[in-house]
């Protein structure tokens, strides 16, 4: 409970850190003021449709990449699994980027999400179905290479085809992710199916902590592997489909925040999985506030800073699993 | 080591032949010209005699993109390759300096004259792209009456208001262009200060959203919409943009007038002189 306080202390500090990080050089008092209430400057409308819808999806998306990557990592009783490294996230960026280009998602608003939802549950689905549910490490990863590479090469196509002279440029949005000028609009787009992903992969803490003990064991307690299943695709889809069609793939965060968390909660995934949702918010919206304040006009990519921390931490755990590797 | 020799004077004699050649062709005006860019595409469909340009690139026959459409559809379209465009066995290329560098020192190689443009950076630099293409094209006294047309209604439509609006130019990926460019240029001669300058940006930047809304400028001058789709375009449709009391969106204004450094560019200091006019009258 002590650490579900600090937690979410943590969050509170960071979401107002972010709502005043930006370009301006407003003092604190008045930004918060102007964001309470509409006095009719342009500081207030800064404050309610840039700074606080995009501090709100910088919380949603780390709730959905924490909690996605300690359910899966519960799931598969593998600590490298991680929706974007094993190209999950970037299946549900060629869902979205497939809804944006066909037009389809002009003609209705939520067929970009579902479209990102759909490919993100063909990515689960064929992770599992590659690796089984308790592949080793290797084939876990290397089905991973080849779907997000699938994937990636998929949207470049897509997006090299468009007739629109940016959106090649766009490749890069997608792979590495960012939350520069977002608007409520897509706030309001991915919280609904959020929202589901977050109450299926919750639900999901019993069944984890029984499958600790192997998948028999957690039978015999009554769990029913097959429906445990399908929650577990459903919820990582509708998470991390949502996160990605508004805001790109941004890797590593699935990872990153249940290895610093298991150490302090133990090997008890149930508590993992809402521990890793608050972290996987803080480590957003820090990441959204160091690209923000480091370069300033330069809309650094989220993704590029995730990576630049997830990826030696990657290859620290890959070193450490090299025995069962072998 | 004697046939390297051999080879080697060869290549100097052809060399000298194509240099001889070349000159010989500078005497009189070129007469199958391929132009490889839009912006020397329009020049030289304003300025070229009747049958002396023979091909256009293929841009200046998007009609959202070219303000010479009808004129260009009537030439064969090239992709600006080389090898199409040497195919076609011009005497004379007409090259930006945006255009790729291999296509052409490639074109060079063969034996193929190119001549490059820089783009314009000012209303002031439009005459100064005339004379050149004129005397290209050895088409010196066209090019100097539509030098003396386009001074005499630039200075028509210029005037020093009394209040200059505050205007800012925002494209997709918060783009904006300072006074340095043709953009900031037409502004200017059209009655507006550009807030890019208060921001130092000369030529021009990125202009953060909340940078921009913060400053509220009078107008909001956005760039125009691409076919398809793309996030970069999503910062023009930003809920933000319309939530300021005080500044006004202009509609879309065609970006194809705004381009070239061509005297289609009076069209857009027309279209902007009228803008503010009506914002006096508000």
């Amino acid at each position: 409970m002590r650490l579900a306080g600090i937690l979410i202390a943590l969050v509170a500090v960071l979401f107002t850190v972010s709502l005043i990080s930006g370009y301006s050089n407003t003092s604190m008092a008045d930004s918060l003021a102007a964001l309470i209430r509409d006095n009719g400057t342009p500081l207030s409308v800064v404050m309610r449709e840039i700074r606080l819808p995009r501090a709100l999806l910088a919380m949603m998306i780390g709730i959905s990449l924490g909690l996605s990557g300690a359910a899966m990592q519960g799931y598969l009783r593998n600590p490298l699994a991680e929706p974007g490294l094993i190209g999950v996230s970037g299946a549900a960026a060629l869902g979205a980027v497939l809804a944006i280009q066909s037009g389809f998602a002009l003609s209705y608003a939520l067929a970009l999400p579902l479209s990102a939802l759909g490919m993100a549950v063909l990515a689960v689905l064929a992770i599992l179905f590659l690796a089984g549910p308790r592949g080793s490490s290797i084939t876990l990863i290397l089905a991973g290479i080849a779907i997000s590479a699938l994937a990636g090469a998929l949207t470049s196509l897509v997006l090299n085809l468009s007739p629109n002279p940016f959106a090649a440029a766009e490749i890069v949005f997608w792979m590495m992710g960012s939350l520069a000028d977002r608007s409520f609009q897509h706030v309001w787009l991915a919280l609904p199916f959020m929202v589901v992903g977050w109450a299926l992969l919750l639900s999901l803490g019993r069944g984890l902590d029984a499958l600790t003990l192997g998948e028999d064991a957690a039978e015999a307690m009554g769990m029913r592997m097959t429906r445990m299943r399908l929650v577990l695709i459903l919820g990582i889809a509708a998470s991390v489909g949502a996160a990605t069609a508004v805001a790109g793939v941004i890797g590593f965060v699935g990872l990153i925040v249940p290895h610093l968390l298991r150490g302090i909660v133990g090997a008890r995934p149930s508590v993992l999985l809402w521990a890793s949702a608050l972290g996987g918010a803080a480590m957003v919206l820090a990441a959204d506030i160091a690209v923000r304040e480091l370069f300033p006009t330069r809309d650094l990519k989220l993704g590029v800073l995730m990576a630049m921390i997830g990826a030696p931490l990657f290859l620290h755990l890959i070193y450490k699993t090299r025995k069962e590797m072998a | 080591m004697r046939g390297c020799v051999q080879i080697s004077s060869a290549i100097t004699a052809l060399l000298a032949l194509m240099l001889f050649s070349a000159t010989a062709a500078l005497a009189e005006p070129p007469q199958r010209v391929v132009s490889v860019n839009l912006c020397t595409d329009q020049l030289a469909l304003g300025l070229a005699a009747p049958g002396q340009l023979i091909s256009v690139s293929r841009l200046s026959q998007d009609p959202a993109s070219s303000v010479m459409v009808a004129a260009a559809q009537a030439l064969p379209a090239n992709g600006s390759g080389a090898e199409e465009v040497f195919l076609l066995s011009p005497d004379l290329v007409l090259a930006g300096t945006f255009t790729s560098p291999d296509t052409v020192r490639a074109l060079r190689n063969l034996g193929v004259k190119v001549k490059v443009f820089a783009p314009a950076r000012s209303l002031a630099e439009i005459p100064v792209l005339l004379a050149q293409m004129g005397k290209a094209l050895g088409r010196e006294a066209e090019a100097d009456l539509q030098i003396k047309n386009f001074r005499a209604a630039l200075a028509k439509l210029v005037d020093a208001p009394s209040v200059r609006p505050r205007a800012a130019l925002y494209y997709a990926n918060s783009y904006t262009t300072g006074t340095g460019t043709l953009a900031g240029s037409i502004l200017k001669a059209a009655g507006f200060d550009n807030i890019a300058t208060e921001y130092g940006l000369k030529a021009g930047g990125t202009l953060p959203l909340e940078q921009l809304i913060l400053s509220q400028p009078d107008v909001i001058i956005t760039g125009r919409d691409y076919p398809g789709q793309a996030r970069a375009e999503n910062n023009l449709t930003h809920p933000a943009l319309r939530a300021l009391d005080h500044t006004r969106i202009a509609p879309t204004l065609s970006d194809r007038d705004w381009i070239c450094g061509t005297p289609q560019v009076l069209d857009a200091v027309r279209a902007m002189r009228k803008l503010r006019l009506s914002l006096e009258a508000e």
